[in-house]
């Protein structure tokens, strides 16, 4: 246990260097957030109709999105692409470590530090200037919490089975494309869930990918009551231990591939 | 003139087949960026499903202006490659290569690359056009066609005048301006609607500062026959494609000013 | 006329400072302060079309900020250049036109194609007409032996190939001036030989005029009659390579090989510079004594296998002179 923990520390280091790049593209979502706001703005117009959600609720997730990103914005790790381009996945072989807790405290790393970076600052300027509320009890803000660190879980499982793939497709590129889209889709970063039809909500509700995004969501909103908040955190973290029992899977057999290959 | 374009060809010839060499991986891409880029369409279709309207336009107007921009920047995206990467050849010097060679630098940059992928932009813009197309209903004039293909013309032009603009930054700074990202890729979210359904602050910046709505929005407004909710007159619609070749001859003239400036002062 | 003439190019270059620590880190986001650098001081010089002039020079003292202001890519603060009666920055693309260039260390081919068609690629963007392409294809083809590699893509080539290839796509278009930058740099021996043997081929039977650029005093030494020495900005010496020889010193070298590796040797007044083994190298001023003088003495002494009179290596020459440019 020891030993991963001090890995993990070392990898916050490393991307802890990082603050210039993790500052950029701020402007960025900012803008994207606005202009999103604007859309739902322009929707709620015109209709009078009641909708699952109100439009400051759509407000306040629009900017928990953008806080969020960085859970839903998967690419391979660039480093492990090289190393099983180049047959250095090999030397993962020789550490006394498990190799797929390596992979995952990397992904982890690679979610928590940046996460800080974005959301803080994401936060207070969401709060301050455009309209991104506090949650209506102290019980929504744990329940949220709870959520988001299972969120953050789920997502560096995915984010290792992501890269675990690579080691079947070497350029992994098309792959990389789709997957990361499907996810913004069904976890509610491009339209809130509660807003897609009604007749696919069951099936919405029932993938993993909610758990990245709009459970915690809800729950900060108190959309989704406190006292619901169980099941729905219980809902991510058996995903999380799915995708998590896959990913030691596909490794077991892709390295094994790999080394039979020669690298 | 016919000379240079037969340069340009061979050119482009050049990059495709170093591309082709990679055929899997550029389907692959492709299908991606298909995918990615339409993800975004599936997202508006649900929420018309929800709310049937958004200020009075329906979803296959929306689809309009949606299928407009995404063609155009899949055009100004894939064949202003060049300048995307362009920063890195002036860190690395490759840039001086070019002036020693006899042709003009924005033309060698703009032919140096092809980039095929752009396809999958290109294909789902032009899927949600055609449908936009059928599901309308407009009675089509010549006039009505011609404004369209010059309105996605031209906003392919404006496009690349960003692009060109972007680059030309690099003469002067290895810094990139993130606002250059918000303008061309931010432009593109915002004009997949019609510029009216946005607060007017917005729409201001987007029509004055950067002309983005003479891109698709002006143009749109004629094919559809409906008139500018902020009442601009129909003139504007037709003028408007030529907004995007004015926007590019300026950027090349800050272009030439850039060159200008890195050969007085170096590297 | 005259091929090049340069008179009195001045250029400066505005150079961000690095300050030091972090609080100098910082200030220097603030405001960045600059140094100003007098790359070239008042250059001067003239080259007759048909001459093969070596360009030498300490790192930093000007050589490519010339060359770059002969081929049209950087303009002067100051100073008179003319290139085939053409100002260089002035008419850039008619300039382009009767110039070739090749950087040792970058390629100007394109990476994923072969090779003929980056040469088809050149010949278009150079407007080269059919027929004087395919004779001019043809013959750089055969005088660099390239042929078997024109259909191999430029990222398959090992370096001395590329070489060979940058050399045949810089002169595609009959160029009347060819400006060669550290071509040998990382080449085989083989390939250094074959790229000498073509330049200077180039020079005597096309009467090409070239630029050399090069820290290899061996490419010097085998083929520029005339060398211009740039220091600190300003020319130190344009002239023979004897000349700047003789400039610098007028000893000479007697290298001779013992019969008896081990044993002793006396030098008798004569200097020596190293011995190695059987090898000893003596350094001698002919002015004071001449060469078959210091060999009858050395002979008399010692028991000597072979020996060879010798001008001092030409780094050492330049070195010294690199030295006395202050870099």
């Amino acid at each position: 246990m020891r030993g991963y923990a001090s890995f993990l520390a070392a990898r916050i280091r490393v991307l802890l260097q990082y603050r210039a790049a993790a500052l950029a593209g701020f402007g960025t979502q900012l803008f994207w957030g606005l202009i999103r706001v604007m859309i739902f703005e322009a929707f709620y117009r015109s209709s009078t109709a009641a909708q699952p959600m109100t439009m400051d609720e759509v407000r306040s997730y629009i900017w928990l999105g953008q806080a969020m990103l960085i859970l839903v914005m998967w690419g391979p790790d660039t480093d492990l692409r090289d190393m099983i381009r180049t047959g250095g996945v090999a030397y993962e072989l020789l550490r006394p470590l498990d190799v797929y807790w390596v992979w995952f405290t990397r992904c982890l790393a690679q979610r928590t530090v940046p996460l800080v970076f974005r959301a803080v600052p994401m936060f207070v300027v969401a709060g301050l200037f455009l309209g991104l509320g506090a949650p209506p009890s102290p019980a929504s803000a744990v329940a949220w919490l709870g959520a988001t660190l299972a969120a953050i879980l789920m997502s560096a499982a995915f984010a290792t089975l992501i890269s675990l793939s690579l080691l079947w497709t070497i350029s992994g590129e098309g792959m990389c494309r789709i997957l990361p889209v499907i996810c913004w889709v069904l976890s509610g970063l491009i339209v809130p869930l509660p807003l897609y039809p009604d007749w696919a909500q069951r099936v919405i509700m029932a993938l993993p990918f909610r758990g990245l995004a709009d459970t915690p969501f809800r729950l900060y909103l108190g959309h989704i009551l406190p006292s619901e908040a169980l099941p729905a955190i219980a809902h991510q973290l058996v995903w999380t231990a799915a995708m998590i029992a896959i990913g030691r899977l596909m490794l077991a057999r892709g390295l094994r591939r790999v080394v039979v290959q020669g690298g | 003139m016919v000379e240079t374009l037969r340069l340009y060809g061979r050119y482009i010839g050049a990059s495709v087949r170093g591309q082709m060499q990679y055929r899997a991986s550029f389907v692959l891409m492709s299908i991606g960026q298909l995918f990615a880029t339409g993800m975004e369409f599936l997202g508006i279709w649900a929420l018309f499903y929800r709310f049937s309207s958004l200020v009075g336009w329906s979803l296959p107007e929306i689809a309009l202006f949606y299928g407009m921009i995404h063609c155009a920047f899949a055009f100004a995206d894939g064949f202003g490659r060049g300048f995307d990467v362009f920063p890195s050849m002036v860190k690395t010097g490759d840039f001086d290569r070019l002036l020693v060679r006899p042709r003009s630098t924005v033309f060698q940059v703009a032919a140096r690359d092809l980039q095929l992928m752009r396809v999958g932009r290109l294909t789902q813009g032009l899927l949600v056009l055609l449908w936009a197309i059928g599901a309308l209903g407009i009675t089509w004039t010549v006039a009505r066609v011609g404004l369209l293909l010059a309105a996605i013309a031209g906003a392919a032009c404006f496009f690349l005048g960003l692009f060109v603009l972007q680059a030309t930054l690099s003469f002067w700074t290895i810094e990139t301006l993130e606002i250059c990202n918000i303008v061309t890729y931010g432009g593109v979210e915002t004009a997949e609607f019609p510029l009216s359904i946005y607060r007017t602050w917005f729409r201001w910046f987007f029509t004055l500062v950067v002309p983005l709505a003479c891109a698709n929005y002006y143009p749109g407004l004629a094919i559809l026959g409906k008139p500018d909710p902020a009442g601009a007159p129909e003139l504007i619609s037709w003028l408007a494609p030529l907004c995007g070749p004015l926007f590019l001859g300026v950027s090349m003239l800050v272009w030439r000013a850039g060159v200008r400036h890195y050969t007085s002062t170096g590297s | 006329m005259a091929a090049v003439t340069v008179e009195d190019l001045v250029k400066s270059f505005r150079v961000a400072e690095r300050q030091p620590g972090t609080w100098g880190a910082l200030r220097g986001v603030v405001r960045r302060r600059y140094r100003t650098v007098r790359a070239l001081d008042g250059v001067s010089f003239e080259l007759q079309p048909g001459e093969l002039v070596g360009y030498i020079g300490p790192n930093g003292a000007g050589k490519s900020t010339t060359v770059k202001i002969l081929s049209g890519i950087l303009v002067p603060d100051s100073g008179r250049c003319e290139v085939l009666g053409r100002t260089p920055w002035r008419e850039r693309v008619a300039n382009a036109r009767d110039i070739g260039v090749v950087f040792g260390q970058r390629t100007q081919l394109w990476w994923d194609l072969p090779v003929v068609e980056s040469f088809e690629l050149l010949r278009d963007i150079y407007a080269v007409p059919h027929e004087r392409f395919r004779a001019a294809h043809a013959e750089l083809v055969e005088l660099l032996d390239i042929g078997p590699l024109l259909d191999t893509p430029v990222r398959q080539l090992s370096l001395g190939q590329r070489m060979r290839c940058d050399l045949a796509a810089s002169l595609l278009h009959s160029p009347k001036i060819l400006y060669l930058d550290e071509p040998t740099i990382g080449l085989d021996a083989v390939s250094k030989l074959a790229v000498r043997e073509f330049v200077r081929r180039l020079n005597r039977e096309r009467g090409v005029t070239i630029i050399l650029t090069t820290h290899d005093m061996d490419d010097i030494e085998a083929l520029c009659r005339r060398v211009i020495l740039i220091g600190s900005g300003r020319i130190l010496s344009d002239g023979p390579l004897e000349a700047l020889r003789a400039g610098v010193t007028t000893e000479r070298r007697l290298i001779v090989d013992l019969a008896d590796g081990t044993g002793p040797f006396e030098s008798d007044g004569a200097e020596v510079v190293h011995r190695e083994g059987a090898r000893v190298h003596l350094r001698f001023d002919p002015a004071l004594v001449s060469a078959p003088e210091l060999i009858a003495r050395i002979t008399s002494r010692n028991a000597i296998r072979d020996l060879i009179v010798e001008n001092p290596p030409i780094e050492e020459v330049i070195a010294r002179l690199y030295g006395e440019a202050g870099c």
